[in-house]
C-alpha cells in the first residue's frame, strides 16, 4: 500500500511519519507518532476517546483521516503537561474524576476546547461539552465538577 | 395525562468475596536497594482504587511514608495469585494479605535497623516517617532507607515478606443445609423518588438519598468516588441498558453505542450519600469496601418508586417506557399509591 509523508505540528513541535493510504489519526498518532495518549474506545465516532485538538477544535481522530493534518497543530492530552501539570489535569485529580482513566484523554481535550473558547461556562455547557465522550465509571458528576472548578480558578487567578 | 410522583425503597445485605471453592489472595512485599517497598500483587486496579487502598495500607504496616510504596499489579500470570478483582472482595481480602506480608518484611526491617543500633528489634518504633528509633529515644535512630540498604548489602538478608488471606469453602451440612459462606457483610439502604410520565412512559429519577455501610472507609474520597460512579450504574441498569431489548427480533438489538443506551453527563440524579463507618472485625484496620454494592440498591428502589408512582410492578430490567406503559394500558389506567404525596 502506498505511504504519504505527513508533517505536521504536534503539541508544539513538529513531527513527521508516514501513513499508509486511508489510515485514520487515530491509529497513525498512536502507531507511526507513538502518541499514545488518545484510546480507542469504538472506531466509529461514538465514545469520544480519540478526541484530539486539531487547529483548536475538537476532533475525532478515530473519524479523521491521517493525511488532513498535513501542515496543521493537533493537540492531544500528552501534551497538556508543560513543565507542570495543566490546571484541568490538576483539576481532575482534586475531584477524583478518573477512575479507570480511559475516558480521561478525550475529556481533557473537549474541556480544554470549551473553556478556550468560553472562560466562564455554565454547567449545562459543560455537560454540552462532554457529551459526545462516554464515561463508564465516573457518573460525570465528578469531571462536570473538575471543569467548572478550572474555569472558577481561572477567573479568580 | 399526568405526571406522577412516586418513591421507593431498597436495603442490601451484601456479602464481602465469594465462596466458590475457597477465596485466597496472596501478597508479596519487598525493599528495594532504595529502601522503598514493592507490593507485589495480581490483583488489578480497573478503576476502583485497588492500588491506592493496598499502598495505603502496606505504608501503614510497614510504619514508612505513603510515598515510599509502590504497588505491583503488572502481572497476573507472573505474581502471586488472586482470585481476583471482582465480588467485592478487594479491599477486605488483599488487604488482609498485604497486612501479613506487611507485618514479616517489617520485622525483618527492625531486626536489620537492630542489628546497626546494637539495640534489640523488640524496643524499636516506626514514625511513620521514614525513621526507626529506640522506644523512648528518638536521638537513637536510623533511616527505613539505611536499615534496609544494610540488611541487603551488609547482613545480607532480604526484608521481604508474604502474605495470604484465605476464606476456606464452607460446605453445606446435608442434614441442615446449614453453611458459613461469607464472614464479612455490607449494608445499604436507599430512598429514590421519580416521576413517571403516563404518556410516554419515560420515568426520571428526581433524587436519591442513601446511606452505606461498609466498615472503616480507609479512604474516603475513593468511596465517595465508587458511590457517585456506582449510582449512575445503577440508574444505567434499571433504565436504559440492556443487550436483549424486548423486540420481536434480536437483530433489533443494539451493536455500538448509538443504540445501546445509557445516561449521559448530567442525567445521574442529586444523590445524598452518608457513609456510616462501622469496622469490621476481620477487615484490614476494620475496612470492606463499597465494591459492587454501591450500584445495586438503585434498581430495587427504582422499581418500587415506579410501582408506587402508577401502580405497574416491573420485574425484568431495564424499566422502559414501552413497559411501563404496556402495565399501564393492563391496570386501565396508571394507580398511584402515594396519596399523601400527591396531595402535597
Ligand atoms: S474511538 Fe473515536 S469516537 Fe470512539
Ligand atoms: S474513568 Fe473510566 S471511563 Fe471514565
Amino acid at each position: 500500500m502506498a505511504k504519504k509523508p505527513v508533517t505536521f505540528m504536534l503539541n508544539g513541535s513538529e513531527r513527521a511519519a508516514f501513513a499508509e493510504e486511508g489510515l485514520n489519526l487515530l491509529e497513525f498518532l498512536r502507531r507511526a507518532v507513538g502518541d499514545l495518549s488518545p484510546k480507542y474506545g469504538c472506531g466509529q465516532g461514538t465514545c469520544g476517546a480519540c478526541t484530539v485538538i486539531i487547529d483548536g477544535e475538537t476532533h475525532l481522530s478515530c473519524l479523521t483521516m491521517a493525511e488532513a493534518v498535513q501542515g496543521r497543530k493537533v493537540e492531544t492530552a500528552s501534551g497538556l503537561a508543560n513543565g507542570k501539570v495543566h490546571p484541568l489535569q490538576e483539576a481532575f485529580m482534586e475531584h477524583f474524576a478518573a477512575q479507570c482513566g480511559y475516558c480521561t484523554p478525550g475529556m481533557l481535550m473537549s474541556a480544554k476546547v470549551l473553556l478556550d473558547h468560553n472562560p466562564s461556562p455554565s454547567r449545562a455547557e459543560v455537560i454540552e461539552a462532554i457529551s459526545g465522550n462516554l464515561c463508564r465509571c465516573t457518573g460525570y458528576e465528578p469531571i462536570i465538577d473538575a471543569i467548572l472548578a478550572t474555569a472558577n480558578t481561572r477567573r479568580l487567578a | 395525562m399526568a405526571m406522577h410522583r412516586g418513591r421507593g425503597f431498597a436495603s442490601i445485605n451484601y456479602p464481602i468475596g465469594m465462596n466458590l471453592g475457597g477465596d485466597p489472595s496472596q501478597a508479596l512485599v519487598h525493599s528495594n536497594p532504595d529502601g522503598k517497598f514493592t507490593v507485589a500483587l495480581s490483583s488489578i486496579d480497573l478503576g476502583q482504587g485497588m492500588k491506592s487502598v493496598t499502598r495505603q495500607i502496606a505504608a501503614e504496616t510497614l510504619g514508612i511514608p505513603v510515598a515510599d510504596v509502590y504497588v505491583d499489579t503488572a502481572d497476573s500470570d507472573t505474581g502471586p495469585h488472586c482470585m481476583g478483582s471482582f465480588a467485592s472482595r478487594g479491599t477486605h481480602r488483599v488487604g488482609n494479605a498485604v497486612i501479613q506480608a506487611a507485618q514479616e518484611a517489617r520485622a525483618v526491617m527492625l531486626e536489620a535497623a537492630a542489628e546497626e543500633l546494637e539495640v534489640d528489634a523488640s524496643d524499636l518504633v516506626t514514625d511513620g516517617r521514614g525513621n526507626i528509633h529506640v522506644k523512648g529515644a528518638p536521638s537513637r535512630s536510623i533511616t527505613t532507607m539505611a536499615a534496609c540498604q544494610a540488611a541487603q548489602f551488609k547482613q545480607g538478608r532480604t526484608v521481604s515478606g508474604r502474605g495470604i488471606f484465605l476464606i476456606p469453602l464452607s460446605e453445606v451440612d446435608p442434614e441442615t443445609g446449614e453453611m458459613t459462606p461469607v464472614s464479612c457483610f455490607a449494608h445499604a439502604a436507599m430512598l429514590v423518588e421519580v416521576e413517571v410520565d403516563d404518556e410516554t412512559g419515560e420515568v426520571s429519577v428526581l433524587d436519591m438519598q442513601s446511606a452505606y455501610e461498609l466498615g472503616r472507609a480507609l479512604n474516603p474520597k475513593l468511596v465517595e468516588q465508587q458511590l457517585i460512579g456506582g449510582a449512575w450504574m445503577g440508574m444505567s441498569h434499571v433504565l436504559w441498558e440492556t443487550t436483549e431489548p424486548y423486540y420481536p427480533d434480536r437483530s433489533h438489538g443494539p451493536v455500538d453505542f448509538n443504540h445501546y443506551l445509557m445516561p449521559g453527563p448530567g442525567d445521574l440524579a442529586p444523590h445524598h450519600i452518608s457513609v456510616l463507618e462501622r469496622p469490621a472485625p476481620d477487615g484490614p484496620f476494620g475496612g470492606k469496601g463499597p465494591g459492587e454494592m454501591c450500584a445495586n440498591p438503585v434498581l430495587p428502589a427504582v422499581a418500587n418508586a415506579v410501582y408506587d408512582a402508577v401502580g405497574v410492578r416491573i420485574d425484568e430490567l431495564p424499566i422502559t417506557p414501552e413497559k411501563v406503559l404496556r402495565g399501564i394500558r393492563a391496570n386501565g389506567g396508571a394507580r398511584p399509591k402515594m396519596r399523601l404525596a400527591r396531595a402535597r
